[in-house]
C-alpha cells in the first residue's frame, strides 16, 4: 500500500515537472563511474567492475527515457581494482568534465580515490566499497551497501526483530579484521536486543572445527552467527552435520558463494541465513524488471553490486533535485551541495529504502535471504 | 561425555598427524635431511584425489592409488632433482631448498587448481558417523579409517625397515652413509626409495586429512605440516613409533588445549609443546639420546 502511495505521489511529482519544464531542456549532470572493468595486476575484480557499470548503465538508461528535470551523462574509468591506476583513472574523468563519481566499486581504490577528492572537494557516492575506512574522515563520501562492521549491528537487529532465537553462538576468526570487526558490532547490538550470547569462539586456521561447533552444541545455542567468509563456513556446516546438530546459521555477505564451492555439498547449506539487500530471484516487480533488463542487455544475471550501482544513480538524481545542481556548477560547489542534500533525502532502491547520516553511512531495513533447494530466496 | 568427545577428536587429528610425522621421520632418520616440501605433497595428493572425485568420477579406491603413484612419482622427481645435487652441501642449503620447494608446489598448485576453497567430497571414508553408549558419543568413520590406516602403516614400516633388505640398506644409510657405500649399498636409490615410501604416505595422508578437514587450498599442507614435524620431534624424530605416539598426543593436546583453555590459543599450546619438550628432552619422547664423539 505504502509502495503505490510513493509511486503516485512520485508519479505526480513527474508530471508536474513535465509540466514546469516542458519549454527547457533537461539538465545534464556528467556522472563518471570507476570501477575495475579488466582485471588489474596484483587481483582480478572486473566482474565487481563490469557489474557496477552496467547496473549504472541500465539506470541512466531508464532515467534519460524518461525524460525528467535532470539527464545524465555517464563515463566511465577502468581503475583496474589498483591503488595507483585509480588515481589516473580519476583525473581523466575531471578532465573529462565529470561533476559527480559513481564510484569506486572496491574498497582499496575507494580509499585512495576519496582522498583526492576530500582535498578537491569532489562528491562520491560508492555502490559497493564496503570496508569501513572509505567513508572514515571524510565528508564527501557516501556508501549503498551497508558499511563491514554495521553488518553485526543489523544481524542482531534482524535476528531478534525476526524472533529466529535467543540463544545465539558466535564463531569467529580472530586474525581478520572483517571477521573481528563484525563479531564486535554483533555482540554490542546483542546486549539492547535482548540477545544472549551463549558460546563464543574462535578460529585462525580453516581445519579443524569439531571445538567450536561442540562449544555451540552444548550450549543449546538455537542460532549460530558466523562473520566469516564462505571458505570456513563450509566445514563449519560439515561439521555440525557430522554432530547431528542443526541450528539456524546465519551469515554476513562473506557467506555469498558458499554454493559454489566445488565439492560442498549444498544440500548442507539448506535453511542457512544470509544477509544480503539484494537477490536476483526475489519476486518484487522492480527487482524483476530491473532483473530483465540487465538480462537483456548483458546476458547474465546481476549480483548485488549490479543493483547497488543501480541504487546508486537514482540517489545521485535524488540528491541532485534536493540539492537544486545545475548543468554550470563546478565540482566543488555541487560537492557542498550534495553533502548538505543527501542527509535529506530518502530513496526506495532495489536494495531497501535508504537514508544517510553525516558520516556517509547508510541506514535501511536489514533483509536476510534463506537457502532453499540451493537458491537464495527472501522469506517474506 | 563432553571430555570422552573431546578425546576422540583429538585423537582423530593426532592420527593424521602421526601418519605425515611418518613422512618427516623416514625422511629424516634415514637422509638426515627436513623435508619441509612434506606437507605439499600432501596437498597435491589431496588435489589429485579431490580431480578424480569430482572432475573424472573415478571410484574412492582408484582416487586414492592414483594419488599415491602421483605423490610417489613427484617425490621422487623432487630428491632427484632438487635435494641429490646438494647431498654433499651444508645441511642448511638442503633446508633451504626444502623450503624453496615447499612454496614451488604451492604456487603451482594456485596456477592449475586457483585459490578458491574446494570442499573434499564425501566418500566411504567420512559418510557416516557410528553412535556409541546410545548415542551420547559419536566417532566419525573418518576418524576410524585413520587410525586404522596409522597402525597398518607404521606396523608395516617398522616389519619394512626390519626384516626386508631394502629396509635393512635403509637403517644401514642411516646409521653411517660412508660406511653404507662401502659395503655395496646403493645410497642414492636408497634415498629414493625413503621418499618414494614417504611420498606415498603423503598421499594417504592427505586424502584422510582431507575427509575429516574438507576444506582444500593451495595452503591446506602447510599448517598440518608443520604441526606434524612438531609432532615427529616430539615424539624423537627418526623414529617410527616416536612419530605415531608425538602425533596422537599433539593432537589431544591441541583439542584439549581449545575445548578447556582458549580456542585462540590453540596454535600456540600446540608450538609452546614442542618448546618444552626441546628444552627437557631434546631428543624427543623416544628419541635414543645421541654422544657427539670428539
Amino acid at each position: 500500500m505504502k509502495k503505490m502511495f510513493v509511486m503516485f505521489l512520485a508519479l505526480i511529482l513527474a508530471m508536474s515537472c513535465v509540466g514546469a519544464f516542458a519549454d527547457e531542456e533537461p539538465i545534464t549532470i556528467t556522472v563518471a563511474h570507476i570501477g575495475p572493468t579488466s582485471p588489474g595486476p596484483a587481483a582480478d575484480a572486473s566482474q565487481y567492475g563490469q557489474a557496477t557499470l552496467h547496473g549504472a548503465e541500465i539506470a541512466v538508461e531508464e532515467i534519460n527515457a524518461a525524460g525528467g528535470k535532470y539527464r545524465i551523462e555517464l563515463i566511465h574509468e577502468d581503475d583496474q581494482h589498483d591503488t595507483e591506476k585509480v588515481v589516473n583513472a580519476y583525473n581523466t574523468a575531471l578532465d573529462n568534465g565529470a561533476q559527480i563519481i559513481l564510484g569506486t566499486t572496491t574498497s582499496k581504490p575507494c580509499e585512495v580515490a576519496a582522498d583526492l577528492g576530500y582535498e578537491e572537494r569532489v562528491f562520491f557516492l560508492t555502490p559497493s566499497a564496503s570496508a569501513p575506512a572509505v567513508i572514515e574522515g571524510r565528508d564527501n563520501i557516501f556508501q549503498i551497501c551497508f558499511d563491514d562492521y554495521s553488518q553485526g549491528r543489523v544481524s542482531a537487529e534482524y535476528i531478534a526483530e525476526h524472533k529466529l532465537g535467543t540463544k545465539i553462538a558466535v564463531i569467529y576468526n580472530n586474525s581478520d579484521v572483517y571477521s573481528t570487526g563484525i563479531r564486535d558490532s554483533f555482540i554490542a547490538e546483542a546486549a539492547n536486543r535482548g540477545l544472549e550470547i551463549v558460546a563464543e569462539s574462535t578460529f585462525t586456521t580453516t581445519v579443524d572445527f569439531s571445538v567450536q561447533v561442540s562449544e555451540a552444541q552444548n550450549a543449546g545455542a538455537d542460532v549460530v552467527f558466523l562473520p566469516m567468509y564462505y571458505d570456513a563456513a563450509a566445514p563449519i556446516l560439515i561439521t555440525a552435520d557430522s554432530k547431528d546438530y542443526h541450528p539456524i546459521f546465519f551469515g554476513v555477505d562473506g557467506m555469498d558463494g558458499i554454493l559454489t564451492v566445488e565439492g560442498f555439498d549444498t544440500s548442507l547449506a539448506e535453511g542457512v541465513m544470509l544477509l544480503t539487500p539484494f537477490v536476483a530471484t526475489s519476486e518484487d516487480e522492480k527487482v524483476v524488471s530491473f532483473v530483465q533488463k540487465y538480462e537483456a542487455a548483458y546476458g547474465t544475471t546481476p549480483i548485488q553490486f549490479a543493483a547497488d550501482a543501480y541504487d546508486g544513480i537514482y540517489t545521485i538524481i535524488a540528491a541532485a533535485e534536493e540539492a537544486g545542481i545545475t548543468a554550470d556548477m563546478d565540482t566543488e560547489e555541487v560537492c557542498e551541495a550534495m553533502i548538505a542534500a543527501m542527509q535529506k533525502i530518502t530513496v526506495e532502491g532495489l536494495t531497501g529504502t535508504m537514508t544517510w547520516d553525516e558520516t556517509g553511512a547508510v541506514g535501511k531495513e536489514p533483509m536476510a535471504a534463506v537457502i532453499e533447494n540451493g537458491v537464495y530466496v527472501f522469506n517474506d | 561425555m563432553i571430555f570422552l568427545n573431546n578425546l576422540i577428536s583429538g585423537i582423530g587429528l593426532g592420527s593424521i598427524y602421526a601418519i605425515i610425522a611418518l613422512g618427516y621421520t623416514m625422511v629424516y632418520g634415514i637422509a638426515k635431511m627436513l623435508n619441509f616440501a612434506h606437507g605439499d605433497v600432501i596437498m597435491v595428493g589431496a588435489y589429485i584425489a579431490f580431480c578424480s572425485l569430482q572432475y573424472w568420477g573415478l571410484p574412492p579406491v582408484v582416487a586414492i592409488l592414483l594419488a599415491m603413484v602421483v605423490c610417489t612419482v613427484m617425490g621422487v622427481l623432487i630428491e632427484g632433482l632438487a635435494y641429490r645435487p646438494l647431498r654433499q652441501a651444508a645441511s642448511l642449503a638442503v633446508l633451504i631448498t626444502a623450503i624453496g620447494m615447499s612454496y614451488l608446489l604451492q604456487n603451482l598448485a594456485l596456477l592449475i587448481w586457483g585459490a578458491n576453497t574446494k570442499s573434499f567430497p564425501r566418500t566411504f571414508l567420512n559418510s557416516s558417523t557410528i553412535p556409541l553408549l546410545g548415542g551420547r558419543l559419536s566417532i566419525p568413520s573418518a576418524t576410524l579409517f585413520t587410525i586404522v590406516a596409522n597402525v597398518v602403516i607404521m606396523i608395516a614400516l617398522t616389519l619394512f625397515t626390519s626384516r626386508t633388505k631394502m629396509g635393512k640398506a635403509m637403517r644401514c644409510v642411516s646409521e653411517d652413509r660412508g660406511a653404507a657405500e662401502l659395503m655395496g649399498i646403493n645410497v642414492n636409490r636408497t634415498i629414493s626409495l625413503t621418499f618414494a615410501i614417504g611420498s606415498g604416505l603423503a598421499a594417504i595422508a592427505g586424502v584422510l586429512l582431507c575427509s575429516s578437514y574438507p576444506n582444500l587450498t593451495p595452503t591446506t599442507g602447510s599448517m598440518p605440516g608443520i604441526k606434524a614435524f612438531t609432532a615427529a620431534v616430539f615424539g624423537g624424530i627418526g623414529s617410527i613409533p616416536g612419530a605415531m605416539v608425538g602425533g596422537v598426543l599433539l593432537g589431544v593436546i591441541e583439542i584439549f588445549g581449545k575445548a578447556y583453555i582458549s580456542t585462540e590459543l590453540g596454535d600456540a599450546i600446540v608450538f609452546a609443546v614442542l618448546i618444552i619438550v626441546l628444552l627437557l628432552k631434546p631428543t624427543g619422547l623416544l628419541g635414543k639420546p645421541m654422544r657427539e664423539k670428539v
